[in-house]
């Protein structure tokens, strides 16, 4: 075989193994979400999944009535404590932050996000869990607030910046001071990007398990005080999967299912959110 | 004379109080955002305290030599991470030796690969679905459906095969280093895969066109000038899904068996970082038992800090930007 020809072969190969490896990576996304819809759609049908609590081991029936709002409850409270925070802290970078403080700012925040989930965990076990004796949603809310901050502040942040400085410079000689300039031009400007980065936050919240193992530590009792120990969707799938009974089995499958519907939607909507606002 | 004075004086006053009242919006609101941004900082401070406090009980009795303590034995109150570190490194070695191949073949594919332009959009809309994925639903799939397929078809192939090797001896219950190996995998791709995109993209357009222009073909273009380019930015990329796989706690406490055990084999059950205290802290009784879980957790925070860390650096410059996905 002449030399140009092994030449396009190898070249022909290659680009066959990259269309392979492109396959292999995209199966198992396929395959993991047919799993979850098959497995998890008929006990997300069963009567009762959406309204019962969950009944005693062995017992036919019952639902994840508890975990529904354990999850709505322990993000809800986590969201309306990093958000407004997150936000902050991004107009802070954005405006005030071209300095050290603001690189450390940035510093601290990419090594939080770097860091496992179980550590905020700790963190929310050590901080509320070991001070009040007790386990307890608001000691999950504020381990997830502190995970979903480094999102929010981030993308607040690049949102800002995007803000063309024209536009700051035209409040600005308009004769408005800077914090109405900030907070009435510039944030309803980049709203897009800071909506987005907190709606992908409450989503990666939603889906966290191990920082509740610590803190929210699960409650087959319907509970809406935060104070008091809270089951979470996550919570469900991940105990009801190690259970020897099939009814809890197929709970966990349907709980997973909700749970990826939950976290699917609120990623959608930040998509469909930007793009509306780009257009 | 003097009303004349009291005239000029008048005005300035007023004046002045204009321009500098006692507390203007702008102070307040400058205040507020260094506020927040102290907040931060207060956070991370008793972040680290928070961290160290529950550990410090087998802190104090263990000290450095829990780190090379193959004991991990709750009625006798010893403990030691050996174990716990062995397995951890080991899943994630695993993982990386599948995701990086793979993954890098995905990158290049969305980079660089022309003829299915139509494929980009979908395939990376299912990466990114994937990185969106809670791990514990990741965990109930490889449960129950990967871990039997390991157990009856893969783990016996691999014996068949490759068993004069010790990684591949033993009997093979599905639970083990291999499995959670192949788990991480699938949940560091999307990483791997959206930085390492985002690295080739930054390799200038005018080395591969003069690349081509030699006469060169795609596949040696992207081998010898491409890569070579993008070495540093895609080790960072590498070193990012590292510090992931390192850390994951749900999905790997679900497949990897649960037990300390220090085994050449790949099949046989061990223990990571994070799944040792995932599983064992509803149980733990006694303040050195619990202390020595939350000693490994201190252990696996620092880890991934320098992992993570010393990634970013690379990627950082590399792209001179911060890295999109983390």
């Amino acid at each position: 075989m002449s030399r140009p020809m092994v030449r396009i072969l190898v070249d022909r190969f290659f680009g066959a193994l990259i269309a392979v490896s492109v396959m292999l990576a995209a199966v198992p996304v396929l395959v993991l979400l047919l799993f979850v819809v098959i497995k998890g759609l008929p006990g997300l049908l069963t009567p009762g999944f959406f309204t019962d609590p969950p009944f005693p081991q062995g017992v036919p029936g019952g639902g994840v009535f508890n975990a529904i709002i354990g999850t709505l409850v322990i993000v809800g409270i986590g969201s309306l404590l990093a958000v407004p925070i997150g936000s902050l802290i991004g107009i802070f970078l954005s405006e005030y932050g071209r300095n050290q403080l603001g690189d450390a700012v940035r510093f601290i925040s990419d090594v939080l996000t770097g860091l496992p989930s179980i550590a905020f965990g700790i963190f929310g076990y050590t901080v509320v869990v070991l001070t009040t004796h007790h386990f307890s949603a608001i000691s999950a809310s504020i381990a997830l607030a502190v995970l979903m901050l480094p999102v929010i502040l981030r993308a607040t942040e690049s949102a800002l910046v995007l803000v063309p400085q024209s536009l700051r410079e035209a409040g600005l000689a308009l004769g408005a001071p800077r914090w109405r300039v900030t907070l009435e031009i510039v944030v309803p400007a980049a709203l897009g990007g800071i909506v987005t980065g907190g709606l992908l936050a409450m989503a990666r919240a939603a889906g966290e398990t191990a920082p509740l193992l610590f803190t929210a530590f699960g409650n087959d009792i319907v509970q809406t005080n935060p104070f008091q120990p809270m089951g979470a969707l996550a919570l469900t799938v991940f105990r009801n999967a190690l259970v020897p009974y099939t009814n809890l089995q197929d709970q966990a499958w349907a709980a997973a299912l909700l749970l990826v519907m939950l976290v699917a939607t609120t990623n959608i909507l930040a998509r469909v959110y930007v793009r509306r606002i780009q257009r | 004379m003097s009303q004349g004075t009291a005239g000029r004086v008048a005005p300035k006053l007023v004046a002045t109080s204009r321009q500098r009242p006692l507390i203007s919006g702008d102070r307040l609101f400058r205040a507020i955002a260094y506020g927040a941004a102290a907040l931060i900082m207060l956070i991370a401070a008793v972040f680290i305290v928070a961290l160290f406090i529950p550990a410090l009980p087998a802190i104090t009795k263990f000290g450095l030599g829990f780190f090379v303590s193959r004991t991990w034995d709750p009625v006798r109150v010893q403990f030691g991470a050996l174990p716990a570190i062995y397995g951890t490194l080991v899943t994630s070695a695993i993982a990386l030796l599948i995701a990086f191949p793979v993954g890098m073949g995905a990158a290049l594919f969305l980079a660089e690969d022309a003829r299915l332009r139509l494929l980009r959009g979908p395939l990376s809309f299912a990466i990114e679905l994937l990185a969106g994925i809670p791990s514990v639903v990741i965990g109930l799939w490889a449960f129950f459906i990967l871990t039997p397929l390991m157990r009856d078809n893969v783990d016996p192939f691999l014996k068949q095969t490759l068993g004069f090797l010790p990684f591949f001896q033993g009997s093979a219950s599905g639970y083990g280093f291999l499995t959670a190996g192949v788990v991480l995998a699938i949940m560091v791709l999307p990483i791997m895969i959206a930085l390492s995109r985002d690295v080739i993209r930054a390799v200038p357009l005018a080395l591969r066109e003069a690349s081509l222009a030699l006469g060169a073909t795609d596949a040696e273009t992207i081998w010898s000038v491409v890569l070579p380019y993008a070495r540093v930015g895609i080790t960072g990329a590498v070193l990012l899904s590292l510090g992931r796989a390192l850390g994951e706690t749900i999905a790997v406490t679900m497949v990897i068996g649960n037990r300390p055990e220090i085994s050449a084999s790949l099949f046989s059950n061990g223990y990571t970082l994070p799944s040792v205290i995932a599983n064992e802290f509803t149980e733990a009784v006694g303040n050195v038992y619990l202390g020595a879980l939350f000693y490994l957790g201190l252990v696996l925070v620092v880890i991934t800090i320098v992992v993570n860390v010393l990634a970013r650096l690379l990627v950082w410059r590399f792209t001179g930007s911060e890295p999109t996905a983390a």
